[in-house]
């Protein structure tokens, strides 16, 4: 089964080619990142200013159960195309990892189908690597916190539902 | 439904990695590994089925004895340290596209 989501990080460049197919129109895929709304259910994340526009901004703020801010980022956008074209920088706060230069690439295939290009351009090797690396050293962490909660919920709801 | 089971999913427990490192160093039966953790035996052999399963954790006969050791090669593949940066966008991604295809336009 081929992969829906590649990830191309040639060794030794300070940038990276994500490509994801999907069974979606281009409409409804580029509405996923306009829609602040649409954005918080699938980024996870709070969405405190998204401006779709030519020199608009945006600013994203996660939070733990106990209103500890987690995860923050902000970034201003370059070009908006709707239905073709994001171009954008990206930076989390508080993170050591500076500002990166991202292009969203939206790509209709057929009239039920498209595609995302994302093409992030960092300043340097090293801080691309770092960023590679990010999710490997804190997402069994999380992950394993994740399946703390689901098996705390299971446990609430009792056996009855599970079998 | 025989589909091999996902190594991160496999690591992402705390007695599985505990497991892993338990053996990391030497050969061990299940009942040594088991005497390592509080929870209860056959939960343990489920662990190393896992283990076994995605191919972290190779087994040999000793007489009557299985011995539990760590696969180094399938350690490596899971130190490929891109797969989970994937894996991340691709849950992203496959959560993005569930959302989509029941979202009704509201203007």
């Amino acid at each position: 089964m081929a992969l829906k989501t590649k990830v191309d990080a040639k060794d030794g460049q300070n940038d990276l080619l994500i490509t994801r197919s999907f069974d979606l129109p281009v409409e409804l895929l580029f509405e996923a990142y306009i829609n602040p709304e649409i954005v918080e259910q699938w980024m996870g994340t709070k969405v405190l200013t998204l401006e779709n526009k030519r020199h608009g901004s945006w600013h994203f703020q996660t939070f733990d159960p106990n209103g500890n801010i987690v995860f923050e980022a902000n970034g201003v956008i370059h070009e908006f195309s709707p239905n073709l074209r994001i171009i954008r920088t990206f930076e989390m706060e508080n993170a050591p990892f500076g500002v990166q230069l991202e292009f969203l690439e939206f790509e209709k295939v057929t009239t039920d189908t498209s595609r995302l290009n994302m093409h992030i351009v960092y300043r340097s090797v090293e801080q691309r690597d770092r960023m590679l690396q990010l999710p490997f050293a804190k997402g069994l962490n999380m992950a394993h916190n994740r399946l703390e909660e689901v098996v705390n919920q299971l446990k609430i709801k009792g056996y009855e539902k599970v079998k | 439904m025989n589909l091999r089971r996902d190594v991160f999913q496999a690591i992402a427990d705390p007695t599985r990695r505990a497991i892993l490192l338990l053996v990391a160093t030497q050969s061990m039966t299940a009942g040594a590994i088991a005497a390592n953790f509080d929870t209860a035996r056959p939960t343990v052999s489920k662990h190393l089925q896992i283990l076994s399963e995605c191919e972290l954790l190779g087994s040999e006969q000793n007489g009557r004895e299985i011995y539990y050791h760590i696969n180094a090669t399938k350690m490596k593949e899971v130190a490929d340290f891109i797969e989970p940066f994937r894996k991340m966008w691709d849950d992203r991604f496959n959560k993005l596209e569930d959302i989509m295809k029941n979202y009704k336009p509201t203007k």
